[in-house]
C-alpha cells in the first residue's frame, strides 16, 4: 500500500492559514491503514489546528470529511458541495488523492496534509517498509521473492556488494543487507544457482526515468456513449 | 475579560482511576477548580481525539488516570493511554501549544492521596499557563 507521514503541524496551519473555510478531506484506503488520514486522523488534525487558531486567536472554520478513496472521481464527486463551498481543501490523502481533487476542480485550491513516502507493508503494529519501487518491470521470480532493487541501498541486481558484512548494509548498519537476505531465501527454497547467475542490465525503460507513466486496459475502457449511459465522471 | 476558575477535564478508567477518584471525594476535599470527570472503560480506549476536543471544547488541562502500570486491570491498557497522551503532547508541540496541559497519570485505587495531588498538579498548571487563547484565571 502507499504509506505517507502527516506534514508537520506548524507547516500545515502556515498553510492553511490565509483561508476562511477550510475542508479537510481524508481517505479510508492506504492512509486511514497506515495510521494517518484516516476518520480519526483527520479528525484529531482539524481538533489541534482548532487549538492552535484559539492560542492565536484566529478565526477559521474547519470541516472534517473522509471519502473512501480519495483517488477516485467517483468518490470525490459524492462530497463535491463541500469543496466547492470552501476556500481550501486540505488533502489528507497520498498525493494520487489531493491530485485527483485538483484535477477536477482546477479553480479550486488543494493543498497537500501529508507527505506521500512509499510502497510499503505493516512489518508490525506501527511499522512499515518500503518493499516496492514501482520500476515496472518485476524480477523477484529470481530472487527469492526479495525485491534487491528497494531493498538494496544501491538496488543491486548482483549482489551482495563489497560493504556487506555480518548480513548489514554499509550504508547503514540498523539495515539488513537485502542480497544476505536473498541468499538465505534461495537457499530455503533449493534454488541457490540462481545467485550465480549473472543478471543482465537492467530494462528502466518501464521505471519513472522516462516521465508519467499510463497504463490502458483497452478492455476495461468505455466508449464515448457508455460513458454517456453510465453517466461517468469525467 | 473575566476572571474563572481553571477548567479541567479528567480521563478516568473505570477500575484504579475512577476508584482512587471517589475514595478522595469521600474525604471531603474540594478543588480551586472545574473538575469534571469522564469515566471510561479503561485508559486504553481514551483516544487523542477525546483529549484535543476537550482541549478545543474549553478545558484548560486535561488528564487521563488509569491504573498502575502492569497493574492495569486490562493488562496493557494503561500503557496504551500513556502512549496516546505522549502523541497528543508531541502534536501540541507542533502547534505551538504548550504540551504540559496534557498528562497521563497512574493509581491504585487504594491511594487516597493520589487523585487531589493529581487534580492540584492540573490546577497549577492551568493557572501557570492560562486559557488557552488569552484571558486571566482566577
Amino acid at each position: 500500500m502507499i504509506v505517507a507521514k502527516r506534514k508537520p503541524l506548524g507547516e500545515i496551519a502556515e498553510m492553511v492559514a490565509p483561508f476562511k473555510k477550510v475542508t479537510v478531506i481524508g481517505c479510508r484506503s492506504c492512509v486511514a491503514i497506515c495510521l494517518v488520514g484516516g476518520e480519526k486522523e483527520v479528525k484529531m488534525l482539524v481538533s489541534a489546528l482548532k487549538v492552535k487558531n484559539k492560542k492565536l486567536g484566529r478565526k477559521q472554520e474547519f470541516e472534517a470529511l473522509v471519502v473512501e478513496r480519495q483517488c477516485e472521481k467517483e468518490w470525490i464527486k459524492e462530497v463535491e458541495d463541500k469543496i466547492l463551498g470552501s476556500d481550501l481543501v486540505l488533502s489528507m490523502a497520498c498525493s494520487l488523492g489531493a491530485q485527483t481533487i485538483g484535477d477536477m476542480y482546477p479553480d479550486h485550491l488543494c493543498f497537500p496534509g501529508l507527505n506521500t513516502g512509499i510502497f510499503g507493508v505493516p512489518e508490525e503494529q506501527g511499522v512499515w517498509s518500503e518493499k516496492c519501487v514501482g520500476c515496472g518491470n518485476c524480477i523477484i521470480h529470481t530472487t527469492g521473492g526479495i525485491c534487491p532493487i528497494s531493498r538494496c541501498a544501491k538496488s543491486m541486481l548482483n549482489g551482495p556488494c563489497g560493504g556487506s558484512a555480518d548480513r548489514k548494509c554499509e550504508v547503514n548498519l540498523e539495515v539488513d543487507c537485502a542480497w544476505a537476505a536473498i541468499y538465505d531465501r534461495l537457499k530455503l527454497q533449493n534454488r541457490l544457482e540462481l545467485i550465480e547467475k549473472i543478471m543482465p542490465a537492467k530494462d528502466w525503460s518501464t521505471s519513472h526515468s522516462g516521465g508519467r507513466r499510463v497504463y490502458v486496459r483497452e478492455d476495461a475502457k468505455l466508449t464515448p456513449h457508455q460513458k454517456k449511459g453510465k453517466g461517468a465522471v469525467q | 475579560m473575566a476572571e474563572r476558575k481553571p477548567k479541567i477535564v479528567g480521563f478516568c478508567c473505570e477500575r484504579h482511576g475512577m476508584d482512587a477518584a471517589v475514595l478522595s471525594a469521600r474525604t471531603g476535599k474540594q478543588f480551586d477548580a472545574s473538575v469534571r470527570l469522564v469515566q471510561v472503560p479503561c485508559t486504553g480506549r481514551v483516544d487523542g481525539m477525546h483529549l484535543l476536543k476537550a482541549l478545543e471544547d474549553g478545558a484548560d488541562a486535561v488528564f487521563v488516570l488509569g491504573c498502575l502500570e502492569k497493574n492495569c486491570y486490562y493488562d496493557t491498557g494503561s500503557i496504551e493511554g500513556r502512549k496516546r497522551v505522549n502523541y497528543v503532547k508531541s502534536m501540541l508541540e507542533e502547534a505551538g501549544v504548550e504540551k504540559e496541559r496534557v498528562e497521563m497519570f497512574n493509581a491504585a485505587s487504594t491511594n487516597a492521596w493520589a487523585f487531589p495531588d493529581i487534580v492540584s498538579k492540573m490546577v497549577d498548571v492551568a493557572r501557570k499557563l492560562g486559557p488557552i487563547g488569552g484571558g486571566e484565571m482566577q
